[in-house]
Formats: C-alpha cells, structure tokens, sequence
C-alpha cells in the first residue's frame, strides 16, 4: 500500500502479532468517557480539538486584518476594531494556538509512545492541564467578543495599565490560567523523561523529538510564572492605581519589558523548538538515514533553551536601555543562532545521500527547513544593533516572526500533524491531497510575507491600520497571498476529517519508521504497549530496518551492531 | 545490562494499599520517586513566580532606598517576629509528621499534622490583625495612606506606596500559598487517620512537606526584606 520501502525487513515482522480487540478509542463510549479521561492520547484528542478551533478564530482575526490592509485608507473597519483585532490575532496565536499546540496534542500523545511508557507521570494533572487550557480560552474568547481589548498581546505599560479602556484585567486573567496549563504540561513531560524510559532508553537514545519537548518543558516551567506575576502586578496596578509601572509615580515602564521579555523571549522558543523536534523525526524517516550528528540535536535544544534566557532584551533596543546592555543582548541574540544552524546544517546533512521520498510530512518538512531558515537569518539582522533601529516596529519584524511561527512552527506542525496520522486514528490521509496543501501552503506563506520585509525595510510601521498610498501594491499581494494560505489551512480540515471515516486503513506502521510508538498498532491499545518494550539501539537505525528497537520484534542483533547514538 | 532503567527493584515487595499504585508505574517506589521529583519541579516553578517580585522589588529598592527603609521601619516587626517564630515551629511540626510517617505512628502524625496546620492558621490570624493595625497606621494606600506625613520626613509618598504595594503583594501571594497547604495538610490529617498512609507509602506527606518548607523559607527572605531594612527604635 505505501510505496516506501525498507532496506530490508526483518522477518519476525511478515507475522505480525494478532490484533489486540480494544484500542483507546473505542475502549469505552459517552461524553463523560472523554471529560473524565486520564489518557494521555484522549487528552491529546481533546487539546486537538481545542487547539484547531483556536486556530481558525486568530486566522479570523488575520483575514480581517489583511482585508482590512488592502486599501490604504483601511476601510473595512475602525481603527479602534483594527486595535482589537490585531490583539486578538496576536493573544490567541501566542498563548492559545502556538505555544501550546505541538506539547500538547503531539507531545501528549507521543512522549509516552516514544519512550515506551504506558501514560505520563501524572494522568489527572494532564487532565487538569486540559480544563485550565478551556477555562482560559473560553474567557479569551469571551473577553473578544464581548468587545474586545487593545493592548496588543504584548500588553505595553503605561497604556495596558493605565489609558486602555478596554477588558484588559479579564484578558490577562485568561493568559495566567492558560499559562498553568503550560505549567503542568512541561513538569508531566520532565517528570516523564526522567523516570518512565523504557528499560534499556538510555538518554542518548532517546527519540529528538523528546529532546526538544524536554527542553521546552524547562523553557514552560521557568518562563510562565514570571509572566503570570508581571500581568497580575499589571492587574493590581489597575485597580489600585499605584504607579508600579508608571514614571509618574516613581515606577518604570522598563521594568514591565524586561519582566515580559524574560517570559516572551524563551516562549518563541517553547514554540519553535517541539516544531524542530518534529523535523527531526520526519527528515531521517524519509531519507532512510541515521540522523546526522544526533548529539550535536540534542544538545543544541538544551543549548537553544539555555541562551534563549538570556537575549530578552534585544526587542528593547530603542526603548532607552543602556548601551552596553545593548552591546551584551546584541552579542547574545547572535550567540543563540549557532545551535538553531547547527541543527539546520544537520538536517541537510541528513538528507545528504539519503533515499528521500515527497511525502506529505517530508513536503512540510523541508518547507520547514527553507523557511525557518530566512526568518532565523533575518533574525540576525534584527539582533544588529544598528539595523535594528531601522526596522523597529515595523512589518520587517512582522515578516521576520511569522517566517518562524508560521513559516516554522505551523509548518512543523502540518508536518507532524500528518506523519503521525496514521497512529493517532488508524486511517491514512489521502496523499495527493495532502501533498497539493503542502504545496498551496508554502507557495501562499511565502506570497504572504515576503512583500512584508520589503515593506517594513520601507517604513511602514507594524500596527497601523492604515497606510500610505505608496505601500499598497505589496500590501494587495499580501493579502492574495493570505487568502492562498487560508486554503491551504482549511483543506486538511476538510480531508482529515473526511480521512476519519473514509480513510485507508494505516496498519502499525505506513512509513516504516522505527521509533518505538510504530511498534505498538494503530490505533494504539488503552496501555500503549502489550508488553513493556526494551530498547536495543539508537532511535534512527534506517540501516537495520524497521523494528529493531523492541525485544519484542524478535530480531536478535550483533552486540557489534548495537549504537548507542 | 547495566542500562536497563531504575524500574526494576530486587526488594521484596510490600502489597501497596488498594488502589494506591497506577498502571503506569512498576510499584510504589517508582511511583513515589516520581511523584517527589513532580514537587521539586514544581517548586522550581514557584520559585519563579516569587522571583518576579523579588527583582521588581530589588529594582525599586536600588532607586529608592530612602523611601523604602522609611516605610520598612513602619511595619509591625512585633507580630513579623512572632508569625517568624510561629511559622518556623511549623516546619518543625512538619519534619516530625514526616518522621512519624516513616515509623508508621499514626496517632503522632495525626497530631503532628493537625498542629502544623493549625500553626499555619494562627499565622495567618496574626497577619490579618497586622494588616489592620497597618490600616490604622495609615499604610494601605488607596484605602488609609496620608502622602503629607511622608513628605515632612522628606521621602516621597509615590515611592513609599511602590514599597507597600510589594509588601502586600508578597505577604499575599505568601499568604495565599500558606492557605492552600492549611488545607492540604487537614486534608492530609483526615488521610492519615483513615490509615491511607503505611511507612512504605506515605509519598503525599513527604511532597507535601516539601511544599511547606518552600513557602516557610519564601518568608525567611519576605522578613528580612520587608521588616528588617530600616533601622528602628521601636517594634511596631
């Protein structure tokens, strides 16, 4: 049925073992089967849910946005709505779609797979994760549509704590509960990698989508609670009126900055790095090859993760910081580069000499690579102190950060989203059309936002919502490219879900892929695994062939055989 | 196969208690390995989220010492000593529950348990009269502050009020955390008397501990940062 093929099979495989009758999906029924789940892969379901309808309302937002950009003179909507929308688009992508997103439905459902577990550590506390992520994102959601803030999702003081008029209060409310979520999340994960490895998972085989999702737990666990006490000092400050961030009564609206950025900075790294984690899976699988220089990943999430702690100042260039802190952010925010090269250096020396097949995953995939790549080295542009000037706050920026959220992260997670199908329901998705979206995605992505580094390099400002006259033609190709991107976010809605019932049965494992999670079936039983699997070898032995991993395989393999990378 | 994970243990096995152990783990010292590691995690976390407060007070503080030693001089340090002494017993009372748990004495850890909860609430008694003898003292701002008394002493009230809004701030968040482990700990008393707790598994006293000696040192830094900065002539 597939048209990939391994180097060899081994032949315990030509029979496989009887299909076991229940699998997590149909193991019990009824509403109160799923609210009331500990399973970490229906706890994945229901964050898939959750996430993808929080998608499609700060796509909304976008569309507004961009139709509203089509004419100079704005004129869809009010430059007070313009406010609003550009907030709503910015907190829920931020806090409700990206950072959560590829933890908790992929992450969920994968970690324990992968590491030969049979839940995480802590079941109703991932649970609880899931109710904290739906009590923020209903009042988000309710603060929006019941007029609306306009803040911005950066929430600026003096104006989030003192001249907005708007929900500024229950906004951030929503955020610092949606932020316990994350919380709980990243410590299940730590908790889960370090103690529930399957006998003989040593560290340095651990799948690298393991690795990355450990060092965003970290980033998850260190970085939210400053947030959550910077937005309630905020909060207070509202409704007390005491001027903690305000210079007119002795505060420092600085402080406020540092405060947000030492959370907002490492959080573009809990967004890009499970997505980095996801292309490391998907490139050795379609190449038919060991990843390259495994080590230098891994450690280049935790090393990505480390430095990400420390540049949070480089988005305050011009905000009247001292030089030499300057200086020192500028020379950081370089640093954290090299592993973020290292690890794209890797992926194309992986794909070097391999056997690449175009799957879907593969598409998004390499997307990935390209795009993630221009918005890292435009990146490098913008940590230049001098450059910086010029760009800052302007759509140079907006391109720059959209070409790794959307460009990287979204892709990544198409990526993953699609490599991972077959586990997750049992059924194919219909691979032309997932190709065609991959396609129709990274053609409208790249309409969307390349006009946008011109713009910005010409001066428009970021956040207005109209625009001088000269500006219009790229901003009508951006929009053209938004509606190109619009398509291809709604077709694999569509065929996915028409996948569920029509779908070609995806047997245990479509692409031959060896990480531990191909080796239980399709969908998995309640318990993962029918029995506890013991790992022999690292996560990405192509040249062995499928299989090997578990004892359970029968294959028996020559101590001399036996990596430990 | 030297490698093969820590999950598997040669000791004899006691039966854990009915429904104590989950499927995912192998037994109960798996189980209990991970769940402390879970408490230390989080406390981690928690760290954070004081250490926010600490740095917007130790930015403030830099620029205006002044006003801080000014205003920190006017706290009640009497009943700040006295919830110290009170909260440190506490701990006191929770090492020992803790102990009293491995040895398997039920009725000391009842006791034990019951005390360190109710220290946590004379505590929290004590504070709130504090608060409002601080009311009376005119340093709520908002509610009771008078900026004219400040400026005879030629600090600025504005400054003062940052020191008093991270004051509040802090001691509440404390606070706050110190209900929830009130809580926890009766929770846990009623626990230990329906004897859900055995010397090999009693993992929910131990984390739980943690937890508390967490929030007792969060208050050895608040007092020496909120109270013990200005140099005083008298206790309140």
């Amino acid at each position: 049925m597939s048209t990939l093929t391994a180097p060899f099979r081994p032949q315990a495989l030509a029979t496989p073992p009887p299909e076991p009758k229940a699998n997590y999906l149909n193991v019990s029924y009824g509403v109160k089967s799923w609210l009331l789940t500990t399973d970490h892969k229906r706890i994945a379901l229901l964050y898939l849910v959750s996430v993808t309808l929080m998608f499609f309302v700060g796509g909304a937002a976008a569309t507004l946005i961009r139709v509203n950009l089509l004419t100079p003179a704005g004129s869809l909507v009010t430059a007070d709505t313009y406010n609003k929308l550009f907030s709503a688009h910015g907190i829920i992508m931020v806090f409700f779609f990206l950072v959560p997103v590829v933890p908790t439905v992929l992450g969920n459902f994968l970690l324990p797979m992968m590491i030969g577990a049979r839940d995480l550590a802590f079941p109703r506390l991932n649970l609880l994760s899931w109710y904290a992520y739906m009590a923020g994102a209903t009042l988000i959601l309710w603060v929006i549509f019941s007029g609306g803030v306009d803040t911005g999702w950066t929430f600026y003081t003096p104006f989030s704590s003192k001249s907005s008029h708007a929900s500024v209060i229950p906004a951030m409310l929503a955020i610092v509960i949606g932020g316990f979520s994350g919380i709980f999340t990243g410590l299940n994960f730590v908790v889960t990698v370090h103690r529930l490895r399957a006998p003989g998972l040593t560290w340095f085989r651990l799948p690298l989508f393991v690795w990355s999702l450990y060092a965003t737990s970290i980033i998850l666990l260190l970085a939210t609670p400053v947030l959550a006490m910077t937005l309630i000092l905020v909060a207070v400050e509202r409704v007390w009126g005491i001027g903690i961030f305000d210079p007119a009564l002795g505060g420092d609206p600085l402080l406020f900055q540092h405060l947000f950025w030492f959370y907002s900075h490492p959080a573009v790294y809990i967004m890009i790095l499970p997505g980095m984690g996801i292309v490391s899976e998907i490139i050795p699988c379609f190449s038919r090859k060991n990843i390259f220089g495994y080590k230098f990943v891994a450690f280049a999430s935790i090393g990505i993760a480390v430095l990400g702690f420390l540049v949070w100042a480089h988005h305050m260039f011009v905000a009247g910081q001292s030089r030499f802190a300057a200086m020192i952010f500028s020379f950081l925010s370089y640093l954290v580069a090299v592993p973020s090269a290292i690890k794209v250096f890797n992926w194309t020396a992986t794909l070097y000499k391999g056997s690449i097949t175009y799957h879907t995953p593969m598409l998004f995939a390499l997307g990935f690579i390209g795009l993630f790549t221009l918005g890292g080295l435009t990146g490098l542009m913008l940590a230049a102190l001098g450059l910086n000037v010029h760009v800052h706050d302007t759509y140079f920026i907006i391109a720059h950060f959209h070409f790794i959220m959307v460009g990287g992260m979204v892709m990544a997670y198409m990526a993953g989203l699609h490599y991972w199908w077959p586990k997750i329901t049992g059924r194919l998705y219909p691979e032309g059309w997932g190709r065609l979206a991959a396609l129709i995605v990274f053609i409208g992505f790249i309409l969307t936002f390349s006009p946008q580094f011109v713009l910005g390099y010409l001066g428009m400002p970021r956040r207005y919502h109209a625009y001088a006259q000269e500006f219009q033609v790229l901003n009508v190709l951006s929009t053209a490219g938004a509606s190109i991107l619009a398509v291809g976010y709604l077709l694999p809605l569509i065929y996915l879900i028409w996948s569920l019932r029509y779908g070609k049965k995806a047997g245990d494992n479509p692409w031959d892929a060896t990480g531990l999670e191909w080796q239980s079936p399709s969908p998995p039983p309640p318990d993962n695994f029918a029995e506890p699997p013991v790992v022999t070898c690292g996560p990405y032995e192509y040249a062995l062939g499928p299989g090997v991993r578990s004892q359970e395989s029968g294959v028996k393999i020559p101590e001399t055989e036996v990596h430990n990378v | 196969m030297s490698e093969i994970a820590n999950t598997s243990s040669q000791s004899a096995q006691v039966a854990p208690p009915p429904g104590s152990l989950w499927h995912h783990f192998e037994n109960l010292e798996h189980q209990n390995e991970a769940t402390t590691l879970g408490m230390w995690v989080f406390l981690a976390t928690e760290l954070l989220i004081f250490g926010a407060l600490f740095a917007g007070y130790a930015a403030y503080r830099s620029w205006y010492p002044a006003a801080f030693e000014a205003a920190s001089g006017r706290l009640n340090l009497l009943i700040g000593g006295i919830n110290t002494v009170v909260l440190l017993t506490s701990s006191l009372t929770m090492v020992l529950a803790v102990r009293a748990a491995q040895l398997g004495s039920l009725r000391a850890l009842v006791t034990l348990l019951i005390l360190t909860s109710l220290l946590g609430t004379v505590f929290l008694a004590l504070k709130a009269v504090e608060y409002y003898t601080d009311y009376l003292d005119n340093l709520v701002p908002g509610l009771a502050f008078n900026p004219e008394e400040w400026r005879q002493v030629h600090v600025n009230p504005a400054h003062v009020q940052l020191f008093l809004v991270f004051y509040y701030v802090m001691t509440g968040l404390h606070a706050v955390h110190l209900t929830f482990g009130i809580v926890i700990m009766a929770v846990l008393a009623v626990m230990a008397w329906r004897r859900a707790f055995t010397p090999e598994h009693h993992t929910a006293v131990e984390m739980w501990g943690l937890y508390w000696h967490f929030v007792d040192i969060v208050w050895i830094f608040l007092l020496p940062l909120l109270y013990l900065i200005a140099t005083r002539k008298t206790l309140m």
